[in-house]
């Protein structure tokens, strides 16, 4: 399956709601959506993962890159995905404590800290 | 005998065709489907830090695939034709925040990170790195098979 890419606007927040596989063919296509956003100056993002079938360090890599460009505008960047394959590369390379990772789209939206 | 070898052009859309093609094969070989996901990621991730590594330095020739099975495991190696792999840094969720170039991290495969989430998605995973390149070997075990389908040769020597 094709990476499928939509957003929408909650608040004061973006929501990125992805689907399909992240991989190294379909990467590009993630990074420049979130260049896109921050460009035209949205800085606090969320990632919804819940329709990811697979991500490997290609994605990640994306996403610590989008992380790296909304933090330069004080903004934030959090995930959502409760899918444990997903997360489970995330823990093995850290990134766990490098991004927010909530269970809901609406805990994502709402939360401040 | 291999019972699945893939000779692919250095581009990233065959980075999934070695994963379609890769799990097929477990899947026919027996794998466990609990293993299948980690498998995926595994080959997925391996074949990507060989193309992104042929991509970096300019490598045309190809990256190798090969799955064999025998009776107790599965053994699935890539092979690049790139230049050796480095050390994987202890802090990598830090080295990839605090690279200084915003784009850095974007970079298509960082083959540093590929070979950490190896490590830590599969216990039996080892680097081999030659003059021609670098092998990574993942292994799964293979369900033990039932007695009936043992070959003869096997059956003679019981009898023996």
């Amino acid at each position: 399956m094709d990476l499928s890419l939509s957003t929408r606007t909650e608040g004061d927040r973006t929501v990125v709601v992805v689907g399909g596989e992240i991989d190294v063919y379909t990467a590009p296509k993630l990074r420049e959506q979130l260049i896109d956003l921050v460009s035209s100056g949205q800085y606090h993002l969320v990632v919804d993962m819940e329709g990811v079938e697979f991500l490997d360090s290609t994605g990640l890599g994306v996403l610590v890159g989008g992380l790296k460009r909304v933090r330069a505008h004080e903004g934030s960047l959090r995930l959502v995905c409760t899918q444990e394959r997903i997360l489970k590369i995330f823990r093995i390379t850290g990134l766990t404590k490098v991004f927010p990772i909530h269970g809901t789209v609406e805990e994502a939206v709402a939360a401040t800290d | 005998m291999a019972l699945v070898e893939l000779t692919l052009a250095p581009l990233p859309a065959h980075v999934r065709t070695a994963r379609l093609v890769v799990v097929a094969a477990a899947r026919r070989a027996g794998l466990d489907a609990d293993l299948i996901d980690e498998l995926r990621l595994a080959v997925g991730e391996a074949t990507s830090r060989a193309v992104g590594l042929h991509a970096r330095n300019g490598v045309d020739g190809p990256v190798q695939v090969r799955v064999v099975d025998n009776p107790a495991r599965l053994t699935v190696t890539v092979t690049d034709q790139g230049p050796a792999a480095g050390p994987v840094p202890d802090d990598l969720a830090g080295d990839m925040l605090d690279s200084d170039d915003p784009h850095d991290a974007d970079d298509v495969v960082d083959p540093d990170v590929s070979l950490a989430v190896l490590a830590g998605l599969v216990d039996d995973y080892a680097v081999e790195a030659n003059d021609s390149g670098t092998t990574v070997t993942l292994r799964w075990p293979l369900p033990v098979r039932a007695v009936g389908q043992t070959g003869p040769a096997s059956t003679q020597a019981a009898q023996a």
